[in-house]
């Protein structure tokens, strides 16, 4: 395991601690802790915000890219302020109150999204010592929390009183039931290398070198096949039939306006971050910075970028793929999709730990 | 011809015979000898009149009937069939809808229109119109006044019952037909849906993700162009067929005139010809550029659109510059052509002729060979050549069946029988095959240019013709290869200014009316992908 | 007060008197400082994010589509979140025909539109039937069923002439007033009031 405390980058526990202690000097435990869980909250909040609204201009940006085009750049320089003038205007935007509906379960539904996403963020590798929670199964809680966003589709798609509200939540429930098999044994394949789940541990782990060098061709395997299905369980093209425009309008958020919609438009981004986040986490080392083994002048330099800007840029590089999958590829039919999760990448992954767990047992990684 | 006519006089002696103005064969029968007669011209191997071309309905005044063009897709012959009743308020003819698929849609247009009642058809309701519409419009004695059909925010009444007609000792009984089965799940597609390009509207009866069963409505944007013709004159009809299939304007305008001038016997000079040919295939390559990029689009591969659009774009251009318009170009008319053409179109058109072959080899690599198209689109949507031919579905998407069916070649008109071109026709009928053929074509469309491009005669680009247009008596038809298919127009007139009917025969309405025969059993999805490959333009249809 | 836009010089609007007109509505009406300070802030927003809703009959609507192209890119100003789904629109580009038909179907869509919401009659079809105005089928306009903001002539009208329109329609919203009274939805409520959603509607 690499020792951290020996390098250079800089621990952000030396910020919070002092913190925590002059938070504790003049209150009580439990007082001190709620204080801090608001701060943290908050800043979580603006995060998730700043993130999703900062995700949405680089997908049209990027997009515009790829079409020839210009994107938006009358709001403000270079069009940054765009998706805040669209998240104002959604914000204020009317609620529309259907007849003949599930009225608290079309309400729940965008928070069960939300939250699930929301959670999600608590155990992501932000930075050295920037981890909210840091459990001993910390990856076993993301896959446990991001599950309870389709619980939120399903809702969502069910309590419309629509029937095409109706077809995009059962598509995205037969597809992110079946896609999260393959994530599961990706993320298995890949505990099994770090042998722990703790999201820290498996960060340490990659101090010397990213698993995806260290675990070579299983590791390999593994992050093609958790990128297809981290694209499937984020619905994003090619694998949007949920929202499939030409077919189903907007699939399971057909009926909802302003904010709700926001809450889904938001998530939606916001998990494209979590999925290459975690992707981030289990192959290109979370926030530990690209270190090659022996060359002690090129770590030392890495080690001096901060680790937030490591695990971010990471991950905005791999959301980069997935955007580049969407604006290139036709859309699945739903029956292509299952037959693609059931009859291939589920048994690849398969063989792929039983691979994995041969290098292991074989001594034949990194 | 000559020896059909002796076969048939034979066999129905009280048939008569004429030639019509475009020396087309018509035959006109009563309507109890009519469907003998249909499917003996249908049968007979001397006939083989296996492609009903259209039905036009016609109203004159004293009788009500309909005048069936018919093709033989073996011997390249037309014919049409006169078919007359009296009775005005209980007019009945026989359906043949059990002869050509399509006669069934045909038939419920006569009968939206006129009121004629076809016996035996399956399926008698109004096509275009609400099934509140009082009076059949294209009627000459049809009351416009807009109290009577007034404009209303009321949800259009819907049944999911349809009359069939049926003749029982001597009198005809109207029974009535559901629809759909009573525990089907209908979902409504359209006519507000990103994917029926238009307000078309599919009530599709679906088992979870499979389609049983399409009803389609029609009419959403039917404007009646066909009665606004009759209160023009001549040259102002030509302006509305810009605005039907919007991406052929030129074709449609190309054909209509066509007509005029076989009516007026006006010669076109070479000039005004190679112009309005060159117009046709530039329009036609634009048209399949729009088709390719909306198609991806609807497949989920947005990037597409882009791509193709730019071609359009630079297509566009050269329009610009010679008609001044982007879309609504009113460039043909008869006679010729409206303006001359603009100084640099020959340098424009060897400039897109340049840069076409390396966008096709463009489209090529980012989507007909990428996996998951393959996947969406082979074996989708297979269209046997007979059902095209019984469903008259003409165009890039019938060629994709096997039936060699391009007017260009079929009736050479204009200067087309001298240009060196081939006729794209593919086997397999699926979706990738109407793609391919689309793709293809444009290539031969580029070929067709790049003969006329550098010789384009001097001349004058629009003959004299009199100030005020009077066809003479008579009947005409006119058959041109729009970009969807057979484009056909039919005008009768009186001798007046106006035409006394003027029919046009859209190649949309079959394709339109096929997308139920060949989605059952396929998937919500693949209704997309049919729908798509078969590119209908929903203003076309309708009208 | 001078509305205007980006790179836009205000004597290169065309209808400046009415905007005018508009604003001085405004200021007789009075406002607060702070509600005025928000209302410019949401109106920045609203005028700022015009997404419009997958609407076309006819041929407009394939110029529409050009306007989204790469030529004319209508992402530059952020229109091209395009919904296809009314609830999640902001206005309606009703580009092309509308026929007897069609009426009750383009009416049950602008009351699916959550507010605020605007319609832009674009082509002249929309304006008052075009060249199909005296046809037994066209709606004379669609200025009698649902309330109209901006009117693009054209047929079709050109994408510059689209943008320009859409651009006037932001102009117009941003001397709207959000709190306190409304100019624009007390009209609207008075169209509405003339024109009642029939009973069996939504």
């Amino acid at each position: 395991m690499y020792n951290v405390s020996d390098s250079h980058i800089f621990d952000f526990s030396r910020v919070t601690g002092p913190i925590h202690d002059w938070l504790t000097g003049f209150l009580p435990g439990w007082a001190a802790t709620t204080v801090e869980c608001v701060a943290i909250g908050v800043g979580l909040l603006l995060l998730y915000a700043l993130l999703a609204l900062f995700y949405i201009y680089f997908e049209r940006k990027v997009c515009a890219a790829f079409q020839c085009r210009l994107g938006p750049n009358r709001v403000g320089p270079f069009g940054l302020l765009q998706s805040f003038a669209d998240m104002f205007k959604i914000l204020i935007k009317e609620l529309i109150c259907l007849n003949h509906i599930d009225k608290f379960l079309f309400a729940l539904a965008p928070y069960l999204v939300i939250i699930a996403s929301m959670l999600c963020f608590a155990v992501l590798p932000w930075g050295d010592g920037l981890q909210i929670i840091d459990f001993n199964i910390g990856i076993f809680f993301l896959i446990a929390c991001s599950s309870i966003g389709v619980l939120g589709i399903l809702l969502a798609g069910w309590s419309s009183n629509n029937k095409f509200t109706l077809i995009g939540a059962l598509r995205s429930g037969a597809q992110m039931v079946s896609y999260e098999l393959s994530i599961g044994l990706s993320v298995v394949t890949m505990v099994c290398l770090a042998g722990s789940m703790s999201v820290t541990d498996i960060v340490l782990a990659q101090g010397n070198g990213w698993f995806i060098f260290k675990g070579h061709i299983a590791a390999v395997i593994a992050f093609i096949i958790y990128m297809i299905a981290g694209t499937a369980e984020t619905n994003r093209g090619p694998f949007d039939l949920p929202e499939a425009e030409s077919e189903l309008t907007a699939g399971y958020h057909t009926e909802y306006s302003g904010i709700h919609f926001g809450f889904f438009y938001l998530a939606e981004y916001l998990n494209l971050f979590i999925v290459s986040g975690v992707a981030t986490l289990l192959f290109f080392g979370g926030w530990m910075p690209l270190h090659i083994p022996g060359w002690e002048g090129f770590n030392t330099v890495m080690d001096y970028i901060p680790t937030p800007i490591w695990f971010i840029g990471k991950a905005i590089l791999l959301s980069y793929i997935i955007i580049w999958f969407k604006w290139t590829f036709p859309r699945l039919r739903i029956d292509q999709l299952l037959s693609l999760e059931w009859k291939y990448l589920l048994p690849i992954s398969l063989f792929n730990l039983a691979l994995m767990v041969c290098f292991i047992t074989l001594g034949w990684h990194f | 011809m000559a020896n059909i006519q002796e076969k048939i006089a034979k066999l129905f002696p009280a048939a008569t015979f004429e030639n019509d103005n475009s020396g087309i064969l018509q035959i006109t029968v009563a309507d109890e000898q009519w469907h003998e007669l249909a499917k003996n011209l249908r049968d007979d191997p001397d006939t083989a009149m296996d492609y009903l071309v259209t039905i036009v309905g016609m109203d004159w005044v004293e009788k009500l009937g309909c005048i069936y063009y018919l093709m033989s897709t073996r011997h390249n012959t037309m014919c049409s069939v006169k078919v007359a009743v009296t009775d005005r308020d209980k007019p009945y003819i026989h359906s043949v809808a059990d002869l050509w698929r399509i006669a069934e849609i045909y038939e419920r247009e006569v009968y939206d229109f006129y009121g004629i009642v076809f016996i035996n058809n399956p399926d008698m309701r109004r096509l275009f119109l609400n099934i509140d519409w009082v009076g059949y419009p294209l009627r000459k004695d049809y009351d416009e006044d807009p109290a009577i059909n007034p404009v209303s925010i009321e949800n259009e009444r819907q049944t999911d019952l349809t009359s069939v007609y049926k003749e029982e000792g001597g009198k005809v009984v109207k029974t009535e037909r559901e629809i759909f089965h009573k525990d089907d799940f209908v979902v409504n597609i359209g006519p507000q849906h990103p994917a029926t390009h238009g307000v078309l509207r599919f009530r599709t009866a679906v088992d979870g993700e499979t389609i049983k069963k399409i009803d389609v409505y029609m009419g959403y944007i039917h404007r009646g162009v066909e009665k606004l013709c009759e209160s023009l004159q001549y040259p102002q009809t030509l302006h509305f067929l810009d605005r039907l299939d919007y991406f052929s304007g030129q074709i449609y305008h190309h054909g209509l005139c066509l007509l005029y001038e076989k009516a007026l016997n006006i010669e076109v000079s070479r000039r005004a010809q190679v112009i309005r040919v060159m117009m046709d295939e530039l329009s036609r390559i634009a048209s399949h550029c729009l088709f390719i990029g909306t198609y991806c689009m609807d497949l989920g591969a947005t990037t597409m659109l882009f791509y193709t659009l730019r071609v359009r774009e630079q297509i566009l251009d050269i329009f610009e510059k010679t008609c001044g318009a982007r879309m609504t170009f009113n460039y043909a008319c008869i006679g010729g052509v409206m303006q001359d053409l603009a100084p640099d179109f020959a340098d424009d058109v060897r400039a897109l002729l340049e840069v076409l072959p390396k966008n096709i080899k463009e489209y090529n690599k980012i989507f007909t060979g990428n996996v998951i198209a393959k996947n969406r689109m082979e074996g989708v949507g297979v269209l046997t050549r007979e059902d095209a031919i019984s469903y008259a579905v003409t165009g890039p998407s019938g060629r994709a069946s096997g039936w060699a069916c391009d007017i260009r070649k079929l009736q050479p008109y204009s200067i087309y029988d001298e240009l060196e071109f081939d006729e794209i026709v593919r086997e397999e009928g699926d979706s990738m095959a109407r793609f391919k053929v689309r793709m293809a074509e444009m290539e031969q469309s580029a070929r067709i240019l790049a003969q006329l491009v550098d010789n384009i005669p001097d001349g004058e680009y629009c003959v004299k013709v009199p100030k005020v247009v009077k066809l003479p008596k008579g009947q005409w038809f006119q058959l041109v290869e729009g970009c969807r298919g057979a484009f056909g127009v039919y005008v009768e007139s009186d001798g007046s200014t106006k035409p006394f009917r003027l029919k046009i025969a859209p190649p949309c309405l079959p394709l339109a009316a096929v997308v139920d025969h060949i989605t059952q059993g396929s998937k919500i999805a693949d209704l997309i992908t049919i729908g798509g490959s078969l590119d209908y333009i929903v203003p076309d249809m309708d009208r | 007060m001078e509305v205007t836009t980006k790179s836009m010089p205000y004597e290169a609007w065309k209808d400046n008197e009415y905007i005018e007109q508009l604003v001085k509505e405004l200021q007789e009406s009075g406002t607060n400082v702070i509600v005025g300070s928000f209302d410019k802030l949401i109106n920045w927003g609203r005028s700022n994010s015009l997404w419009p809703l997958t609407f076309a009959t006819s041929c407009c609507g394939i110029e529409f589509v050009s306007l989204g192209a790469a030529r004319f890119d209508m992402a530059r100003f952020g229109w091209e979140v395009a919904r296809a789904s009314p609830r999640q629109a902001d206005f309606m580009m009703v580009a092309g025909t509308i026929v007897n038909r069609m009426v009750p179907v383009f009416r049950r869509l602008y009351d699916q539109l959550a507010e605020p919401k605007y319609v832009i009659a674009c082509g002249s079809c929309a304006i008052s039937g075009g060249p199909f105005r005296k046809s037994y089928h066209v709606a004379k306009g669609i200025e009698d069923i649902v309330p109209v903001d901006v009117f693009v002539p054209g047929c079709p009208p050109r994408p510059e002439a689209m943008i320009y329109g859409i651009m006037q329609l932001s102009r117009k919203i941003k001397v709207e007033k959000f709190f306190g009274g409304v100019n624009r939805q007390e009209s609207q409520k008075e169209f509405l009031a003339k024109h009642p959603i029939p009973a069996d509607g939504e």
